[in-house]
């Protein structure tokens, strides 16, 4: 007799937990053959505004945690996620992907990783500048990060695109909550179990399932959430979400015509994205005739 | 005469208050923005004459040339009418006796640089026979010079002694005292010797003896004037201030004007209260006064030098 | 036992400086100002034209047409034409020696601008020509420099410019925001309809007259003038590919929204209340003084100002009596008088705001203090203002003022300072004062503000990027900084 699997239960990620979603609602998406794939959490804004308070508790410390550090974590991501490649790889072919696909994409995306992973400790270098005015002040500005990200990932991939975009996200000190693709979310509440077992601390990243139609409104309205990231070209869901946006002048950024799978998909300037540039001025003594001198 | 008011405790001088160069240095300049004309110039500009301190300190310096000085500390540009005499006239103890007699019930007080000036390099019993001479020879003020030595060797102590004993040797003279800020460097210095002065029983504190550069600068008698504030705003006791040495020109003690009035206000506007040690900035302001009289550019040929 | 009485100074001067007012035979000013469109200055479509005030004397000194959506629509047209023909064809080499020459020309007419701002928006003749002109000048001097050379700030990026920018700006600092506007962008080889704000067009007119003297290529630089009205008509054309505005939070959110669903670039500089936090081992009169500059620089219309003091407890007495002391050396008269240190509110709208919050500060119970100084009969005036006793949750320390009222709270701790001064939705600036080193990048590093003065307060410079955190807006101008704001 052969032996009956065990099935996954797949449930959000909040705060360092696996709870179901509070509103006890499921959805059921298939796949290109009309397989169901799961019974995936349907989240609710409630789940939402967890996710955010965790996300807010969280930041503090994440953002203060040396960059080093930081990128040590990231690469621990990497290196979990190398190790559940085989997981991962067999949920984007019950989501409709080629063998070929499927450890292409798993393979881009632990690289993506480590590309972020040595970005921690360098884009403030990039980024920095100290500023020559003509005072007797010394005068520089750094990048520092924006606050808690809300994330509607990308729809079309499953791993990918998610990884692409919370990677430059945390890499930069943020936080988040990410909505995962509506129609191919195995791989999202998976990749959460990776997250959860990288020495993340709870409430970095948050992960949600449901509808994107449902939550775009408060992923853009939370007065909590400092900038919020958007990644389909859907007219009407951007219009919603910069109008909402403005509630609390949060930054919006579309990343609706980005190539996920191609070398240009990642480079410093999507961690530049959720930082805030900060510049710090203090007054330089200069007392008597002393110069410097050779 | 005791040296040390009881009414207040003796704080501890390392932790007396840090300066920020540059902001006290925008501070000060902020002063020079202010705009002086007419009336309120000439007015000023008088009360610049009335406040200085006519200075000859000089080794070669000889009974003549310091009986010319008090003729003119009298008598400054008889050519325009009402002018008030300067405030006194400050020269070395051997040549107090001389100044007295010359100066007779003018009003012109006598000041005397005591305490082995310019370096104050000398033991502390000779700085009291010095002090005592010039007082004794009818010296009204005594300008001494504080041991910048121990100062910057941290001997708060030595330096604190020094001036109560020199201002009990005063006895009824005032006791300025000289801190020469150009060789103490920074402002955070210049603020606790300053503190140190005042709370010995300083009269006036002072900035430079005028032989070392730089010698008084806004900056710096800004430093000192705000010690003398917050001095007077914990004791209700005022100290009077002297700037010496480097100001030569009617405007820039008009600006001088302007920060005393704008940090202490106005009852420190009279020569009690506020100097100039200087030589050469009466005639620079007799000049603007007489131009603007005149409405006439001056000349230095119209002015006696003395 | 230190003694405690109150030892008070007299500062009521009795040198008075008598009056030293900058003479205006120097500022010509017309009596009618039209747009600004294409390199030429034309008659509105609107054939509407609006009154310029000096809010000094309520007298009028000029009218400034106001222009319509015809007028925007031309406007925009020229400023297509012109990048799309001339501008983006330009070797940046020659585009930075049109924006050198705009600077030198600003400094050859400086003094003539200094008196135009003073006159028309009410700030100290002192201000106007010590830091507004000279900076405005300096800041195209910086970014011409960029021109040639853009392709080192953003490595590894392809650098493209966004097209035509609307720019709106406002009262508070017009020729200096009107240079942060149009120096990036003329630079990253945009073009520009600059809108000033409607109580303060004058300088920005006397810019197009520079521009149009410097030969610039028509059309690159257009600017119109109006109130509200034409500002939403530039926010809401379809050919505009970048807004640019610096005002109030409120109107910045209009504008977020407005341009919802466009593929329009934004940057906003907004409001704000910055914290000024005071510790007792600071240099206090160092830190008092910027205290004063903080909140009394240009009447404290400006958007970074330093409006809520926190001063730790052990010192508080001691700082309050020499804010006081310094505040009652304040000259508050003629903007044009060399001498003055406040000017004239620069409009009556604001003015009664202001005395709005006066009375709300009272409501809640507040302790005012104001200077005994004597203000001019006629003319927008206000004394400079300080509220003690006042809390976190007063609308006093939480709402912007912008004027010169100065609120005062005491604070124990510093993780105590750092939570309250940053509970507000702004993050604009802050300021620290103290001592000790590794105290000042604590908090600078936890203020949450786009600029943070350690021991100094309100330094603008071109090289130094400005802009806020969370409700103060996003982007930056000035500085490396400011150039992504024109970039694709």
């Amino acid at each position: 007799m052969t032996r009956i699997a065990v099935l996954k239960t797949y449930k959000i990620y909040i705060g360092g937990q696996f709870p179901r979603t509070e509103s006890g609602r499921y959805y059921t998406p298939f796949n290109k053959t009309g397989k169901p794939l799961a019974n995936m959490c349907l989240s609710s804004r409630k789940d939402f505004r967890e996710a955010v308070v965790a996300a807010r508790n969280a930041f503090g410390g994440w953002s203060a945690r040396a960059a080093f550090n930081r990128g040590q974590i990231l690469y621990r991501i990497a290196e979990m996620l190398e190790g559940r490649k085989a997981q991962f790889i067999d949920e984007l072919l019950q989501q409709g992907a080629t063998k070929e696909q499927a450890e292409n994409e798993v393979n881009i995306s632990i690289d993506r990783l480590v590309y972020y992973a040595g970005w921690c400790d360098k884009y403030q270098q990039l980024f920095s500048a100290v500023n020559p005015v003509a005072s007797s002040h010394f005068n520089f500005s750094v990048p520092e990060p924006t606050g808690v990200v809300s994330i509607i990932a990308p729809q079309q991939t499953s791993l990918l695109g998610l990884v692409s975009v919370i990677a430059p996200v945390i890499a930069g000190g943020n936080t988040c909550v990410v909505l995962a693709s509506e129609s191919k979310p195995l791989c999202a509440i998976t990749f959460a179990e990776v997250i959860n077992s990288s020495d993340v601390p709870g409430g970095v990243v948050n992960v949600l399932t449901g509808k994107v139609a449902e939550l775009a409104k408060y992923f853009a309205d939370h007065m909590d959430v400092n900038a919020t990231i958007f990644c389909e070209n859907d007219i009407d869901t951007k219009k919603l979400i910069q109008d909402k946006s403005a509630l609390n002048v949060k930054r919006v950024f579309f990343y609706d015509d980005v190539k996920w799978n191609v070398a240009d998909a990642e480079n410093p300037y999507f961690i530049l994205d959720t930082q805030e540039i900060k510049t710090t001025w203090h007054p330089i003594e200069n007392i008597g005739g002393a110069k410097a001198g050779y | 005469m005791v040296a040390i008011n009881s009414n207040y405790n003796i704080p501890d001088f390392s932790l007396s208050p840090r300066i920020d160069q540059v902001g006290v240095e925008e501070r000060a300049k902020r002063f020079t923005a202010r705009s002086i004309k007419t009336t309120s110039k000439v007015n000023g500009l008088k009360l610049v004459l009335n406040m200085i301190d006519l200075t000859t300190l000089e080794g070669k310096d000889t009974e003549g040339k310091v009986k010319q000085l008090c003729y003119k500390a009298q008598h400054l540009h008889d050519a325009y009418e009402g002018l008030p005499t300067v405030a006194a006239i400050c020269v070395y103890p051997s040549m107090v006796k001389i100044a007295k007699q010359a100066l007779g019930n003018s009003g012109v007080k006598i000041a005397a640089v005591a305490t082995a000036f310019p370096s104050g390099q000398a033991p502390r019993d000779v700085k009291i026979r010095d002090t005592k001479f010039a007082v004794d020879n009818g010296a009204d003020e005594i300008d001494m010079v504080i041991s910048r030595g121990k100062f910057l060797e941290g001997d708060y102590n030595f330096v604190f002694d020094e001036i109560a004993a020199i201002k009990e040797a005063c006895g009824n003279a005032r006791l300025k005292v000289i801190l020469e800020t150009g060789e103490l460097v920074t402002y955070d210095k210049v603020r606790r010797a300053s503190d140190i002065a005042m709370y010995a029983g300083a009269d006036f504190i002072k900035t430079s003896t005028g032989k070392i550069q730089p010698a008084a600068t806004m900056p710096v008698t800004l430093v000192m004037l705000e010690a003398i504030r917050d001095f007077y705003y914990k004791t209700g006791k005022m100290i009077a201030m002297k700037p010496a040495g480097g100001i030569s020109k009617a405007k820039a003690a008009l600006h001088y004007l302007v920060m005393v009035q704008e940090t202490l206000g106005s009852a420190w506007m009279s020569n009690h209260w506020f100097r100039f040690g200087a030589s050469s900035l009466a005639n620079d302001v007799l000049m603007q006064l007489v131009k603007e009289k005149t409405g006439v550019y001056q000349s230095g040929n119209y002015f006696s030098i003395d | 036992m230190a003694k405690t009485k109150n030892n008070t100074l007299k500062l009521d001067f009795k040198m008075e400086y008598a009056p030293a007012p900058e003479s205006k035979s120097s500022a010509k000013i017309n009596s009618k100002y039209d747009l600004f469109i294409n390199g030429k200055f034309e008659k509105p479509d609107s054939k509407k034209y609006f009154d310029a005030i000096n809010p000094a004397t309520e007298e009028k000194i000029s009218t400034v047409a106001e222009a319509n959506n015809n007028d925007v629509n031309k406007a925009v047209k020229a400023a297509r034409n012109a990048y799309e023909k001339v501008w983006s064809k330009m070797p940046a080499k020659e585009r930075a020696k049109y924006i050198f020459r705009i600077a030198r020309m600003i400094q050859e007419r400086a003094r003539e601008l200094a008196i135009i701002e003073t006159m028309d928006g009410g700030k100290p003749i002192r201000e106007s020509r010590d830091i507004d002109v000279p900076l405005a000048a300096n800041h195209f001097f910086y970014y011409a420099g960029w021109a040639d050379k853009l392709q080192y700030a953003f490595p590894n990026k392809k650098i493209e410019s966004l097209g035509v920018a609307g720019q709106i700006i406002p009262w508070n600092f017009p020729l200096l925001m009107a240079a942060w506007k149009i120096a990036p962008a003329l630079a990253t080889g945009n073009t520009v309809v600059l809108k000033p704000a409607e109580t303060t067009p004058l300088t920005a007119l006397k810019l197009a007259e520079i521009i149009q003297e410097s030969d610039l290529p028509p059309g690159v630089v257009n600017i119109i003038t109006g109130a509200g009205a034409t500002g939403a008509a530039i926010v809401n054309h379809p050919d505009i590919n970048k807004i640019a505005f610096t005002g109030s939070t409120d109107v910045g959110k209009i504008i977020q929204r407005a341009t919802a669903g466009t593929n329009k670039k934004v940057t906003l500089e907004l409001g704000g209340k910055a914290a000024n936090i005071i510790f007792d081992d600071a240099p206090l009169d160092q830190a008092v003084e910027g205290v004063i500059n903080g909140i009394f620089f240009n009447q404290g219309h400006v958007c970074c100002a330093g409006s809520r003091l926190f001063v730790q407890e052990s010192v508080y007495k001691i700082v309050l009596q020499k804010l006081k002391d310094r505040l009652e050396t304040l000259i508050v008269a003629d903007p044009l008088d060399k001498n003055t240190d406040i000017g004239a509110i620069n409009s009556k709208q604001q003015m009664d705001n202001i005395h709005k919050y006066l009375k709300i500060g009272l409501a809640e119970g507040a302790e005012i203090y104001q200077t005994h100084c004597n203000l001019p009969k006629k003319g927008f005036f206000m004394k400079p203002t300080l509220f003690t006793n006042v809390a976190q949750s007063s609308r006093i320390v939480q709402e912007e003022i912008f004027g010169p009222v100065l609120t005062i709270q005491t604070f124990r701790t510093d993780d105590e300072v750092i939570e309250k001064a940053n509970n507000t939705p702004y993050g604009l600036s802050a300021g620290v004062w103290t001592d000790k080193g590794s105290k000042i990048f604590n908090l600078t590093t936890k203020m949450r503000a786009g600029v943070i003065w350690a021991n100094t307060f309100n330094k603008f410079d071109p090289t130094s990027p400005f802009g806020g955190y969370k409700e103060s807006g996003f982007g930056r101008e000035g500085g490396l900084h400011g150039l992504s704001a024109y970039l694709k």
